[in-house]
């Protein structure tokens, strides 16, 4: 008996080992709706596989590394693509690989596949969890084909997957998926069609487009939309999307074209929108419960692609902002093009404008005004920056999927290096700093001390501070400029042939791009921000000078505001037993790197002037105007998580160790404590602790240590 | 003999983990470590960052031991469980050694690729001088390898 099973095979008793998908799809083949020749294979060769490759302890390892309640988004992504990259640079067994490869040998002839994630619980009655898995379209050749089922596999363990891991009751032990492959259809117009409309229970909603149904699905092509009275079954409400391109297998992808002259218009005419919404309402009463299933045109007959229940996410489950960071490329360019035409100069055009304001002349009833008015601005450009430069930060895990696809290097952010380099402004005005510090220490003169008067307002520091910080400037370290980026710029482009390369390349830019913009787009906020903070100084400055009941009422009841961007609090980490101590810490590693130094903890900018050269930077989270002191620490430890924080960012420019998502590294450690950290695998170490029953180990010995490793 | 060296072989064997004890100034110190054994049973390997206690111990002293056992937590351990404490000396593998050695490590223990491989991590190895296996709650085997200072 064969484990891999032809759709028309299983039974509803099958759905343990086969999943929802799978078992609905079977179901529908039963009771005679059109779906495409398909095959299934079970959990249990994903089982097998992760016992004969001991693929199961590394996944283990990899999800102990730190308290899921305690990570941001990014730090679930950076955990889903190091656990996708497991299975990439872990190979079939021969025995696995035999089984599947003969079982599709007797079931399609050499044809491009689609292959669909079934997971068990995935869609069932009573829980549907939509998007959290992966589909691959267009697969060509049997070794792409191969590897697109480990890549299905890989996304049980996707970033959605984890946000939802209680729901799913996600664990390496009793979790598994199965995998559905089925032949593919190119289909003419395709799309989705929800029996129960999620906004309005009277109505049925249908979403359709030109070509694939991956394009609606990732968001690449927006879909024209059609709202149906449920009982009437006439049209309610039709929107045209005007969309141009569309969707359509090319080679051994996917690839956005055009539409063609024909294909203008509404997508369904009446009698094709008529079929989709009778099946839709077909499918609700076969299966007892609101469907959302995805369909296709072929030859004038309609297939139904997969079908599940619909379920409601409660309006409180923040979680669905995640699945809006997952970008297409078309969005991604479209956002690129928003932030760097419409978005950064708009940000530091108000900016600007508002710095142009002697505040100090305003009468106290304007200067209220102004400050009201100023705080608007910003929440309408923090605003922006949410719904737009945020998800564009997807442009670097979207080359990054794509690269650790292609290459499959051993260490998942490899593709990070390509990326650097680029002109981030950071960079550009820390070197602004250093040639500044070195024409001072030459000789000052007025227009030089008008120089530091105009950087220290632009870093919100007073210039005798300035001052001090740009003594340590003066042979202040470049950034790193990196052979293997060279390197590894030359694999990339050799990897693809020549007709394969725009795409590539266009991936490629978009992730730069995205890098760039995350950090660019943040020192123009950070100007709106400090234009908001001039003007709440300027009152405070009245509040001193005199009696002033108005504007103290108003910073009264600032104080009790938090910034819309700021990052939740992991509760409190001031311990009151004195007798409690750190002496190891693993956070996450997010800049490679060895360093033992004195930790310099960094919790208003005001610290920022003490800042010591060859100190580790500890803090809550490095602001982006805080990144200029970076050149001079010697490691930074961080308490948000992820490799794509601004703190990492800038420090593999420099080439200085990060540890991030250490849980209260602000609170846990002092200034003054000796730290060892560990970029490579991210942890923080106590030296002085670990030495309380013999004398701590010396500083530079340790250092040697470290030293001695990294020349290794 | 060639029972207790089975007996021995057996237990490294079943077990991947032990108890390792360091000691600095006198005073002991033990940690977790996950370990593997080479087939002449006289060399135990173990990983930890450089940076830890344990590491920082072994500097000052490379006097260790090791303690593997059965143990499942039930009364039945004070019978049926096997103890097996093997004494020597610890010193980070030479790097001449270090590919081959870590091979054989990373052979037992895949999972710690990334650990392994990391600059920070140092990988260790004891010179076995002597083991001493316990079962059935009292009787007590001893196996002697030469060594260049004998044994507590």
């Amino acid at each position: 008996m064969h484990r891999i099973q032809p759709l028309e095979r299983l039974s509803a008793s099958a759905l343990p080992r086969f999943g929802g998908k799978a078992v609905a799809l079977a179901e529908l083949t039963r009771r005679g709706y059109s779906v495409p020749r398909s095959l299934a294979i079970p959990c249990d060769c994903y089982r097998d596989y992760l016992q004969a490759t001991g693929l199961g302890g590394r996944l283990t390892m990899e999800l102990g590394r730190k308290e899921f309640s305690q990570m941001r988004w990014e730090e679930l992504w950076d955990a889903a693509l190091r656990i996708r990259n497991l299975f990439l640079t872990t190979p079939l067994p021969t025995s696995i690989e035999t089984e599947i490869s003969t079982a599709m040998d007797r079931h399609f002839v050499e044809q491009p596949l689609v292959f669909r994630s079934s997971a068990p619980g995935e869609d069932s009655a009573t829980c549907s969890f939509a998007g959290l898995h992966d589909s691959f379209v267009n697969v060509r050749g049997r070794g792409e084909q191969l590897l697109a089922i480990r890549k299905v596999w890989a996304s049980l363990w996707s970033d959605r997957a984890l946000l939802y891991r209680q729901e799913l009751g996600l664990t390496v032990a009793d979790s598994h998926m199965a995998v559905l492959v089925q032949e593919m259809i190119e289909g003419k117009k395709s799309g989705v069609a929800f029996s129960l409309a999620p906004d309005n229970r009277q109505q049925l909603t249908i979403e359709a487009v030109w070509g694939l149904n991956q394009g609606l699905v990732d968001g690449s092509v927006e879909p024209d939309s059609w709202h149906i009275d449920r009982d009437s079954l006439r049209m309610v409400s039709y929107r045209d999307a005007h969309s141009s391109h569309k969707l359509a297998p090319r080679g051994g992808h996917v690839q956005l074209v055009p539409l063609a002259a024909t294909e203008q218009g509404p997508v369904l005419n009446d009698s094709e929108l008529a079929v989709v919404v009778q099946r839709v309402m077909a499918l609700e009463r076969d299966f007892s419960a609101p469907q959302d299933c995805e369909w296709t045109w072929r030859d004038g007959q309609l297939v139904l692609l997969q079908t599940r229940p619909i379920t409601t996410v409660p309006a409180e489950d923040n979680r669905h902002w995640y699945f809006n960071l997952h970008r297409s490329l078309a969005n991604l360019k479209q956002l690129q093009r928003r932030i760097e035409t419409e978005i950064m100069p708009g940000m530091e055009a108000v900016a600007n404008q508002l710095a142009q304001v002697d505040l100090m002349a305003l009468p106290d009833g304007a200067l209220i005004e102004e400050f009201r008015q100023r705080l608007q601005q910003q929440q309408y450009w923090e605003e922006a920056y949410r719904s737009d430069c945020i998800p564009m930060a997807h442009g670097i895990r979207l080359f990054g999927e794509f690269y650790n696809d292609e290459l499959q290097p051993q260490d998942p952010f490899e593709f990070l290096e390509l990326l650097r380099g680029g002109e981030l402004r950071a960079l550009e005005r820390n070197r602004r700093m250093m040639a500044l510090a070195k024409r001072w220490v030459a000789g000052a003169d007025s227009s030089i001390m008008a120089e530091i008067d105009a950087l220290a307002a632009e870093l919100s520091l007073l210039p005798d501070q300035l001052k001090r910080l740009l003594l340590q400037f003066t042979d202040q370290q470049q950034p790193e400029v990196s052979q293997s980026r060279e390197n590894l710029e030359v694999a990339y482009c050799t990897h693809f042939p020549t007709a394969e390369w725009p795409q590539a390349e266009e991936i490629l830019e978009i992730g730069r791009a995205s890098y760039r913009l995350r950090d660019d787009d943040n020192i123009s906020l950070a100007q709106l921000s400090r234009e908001v903070k001039r003007s709440e100084a300027e009152m405070r400055r009245r509040c001193t000078a005199g009696d002033k009941p108005e504007l103290v009422a108003l910073l009264d009841r600032l104080a009790g505001r938090e910034s819309g961007l700021s990052s939740p609090s992991l509760g409190d980490n001031n311990s009151e037993d004195r007798d409690v101590r750190a002496r190891q810490l693993q956070g996450q590693p997010a800049s490679s790197g060895l360093a033992t130094a004195v930790a310099r903890v960094i919790r208003s900018e005001e610290d920022l002037a003490d800042f010591k050269r060859g100190e580790i930077l500890v803090c809550d989270a490095i602001d982006p105007v805080m990144t200029f002191i970076v050149p001079l620490a010697a490691g930074i430890v961080e308490r948000r998580g992820g490799m794509l924080i601004h703190g990492a960012i800038i420090a593999r420019e420099y080439g200085i160790p990060c540890v991030s998502g250490i849980a209260g590294a602000a609170d846990i450690i002092n200034s003054g404590d000796l730290l060892t950290i560990d970029g490579y695998l991210g942890l923080v170490f106590f030296p002085a602790t670990s030495g309380l029953l013999s004398p701590a180990l010396r500083p530079h010995s340790l250092r040697k240590e470290l030293d001695d490793a990294l020349r290794q | 003999m060639d029972t207790l060296r089975q007996q021995i072989k057996d237990i490294l064997s079943e077990q991947s983990l032990g108890v390792l004890a360091t000691s600095a100034k006198g005073h002991p110190y033990t940690s977790l470590v996950g370990y593997v054994v080479t087939d002449q049973l006289d060399e135990l390997l173990f990983a930890t960052h450089r940076a830890t206690r344990k590491y920082g111990y072994l500097q000052a002293d490379a006097r260790v031991s090791l303690l593997v056992d059965s143990r499942s937590n039930q009364v039945e351990d004070f019978r049926e469980a096997v103890a097996l404490s093997a004494i020597g000396t610890a010193r980070e593998v030479p790097s001449e050694q270090r590919d081959r050695l870590m091979q054989l490590f990373l052979a037992r223990h895949p999972y710690l690729a990334e650990f392994v491989r990391s600059p920070g991590c140092a990988l260790c190895l004891i010179k076995v001088q002597r083991y001493s296996l316990v079962q059935r709650f009292q009787d007590v085997l001893e196996l002697d390898f030469d060594a260049p200072h004998p044994a507590p």
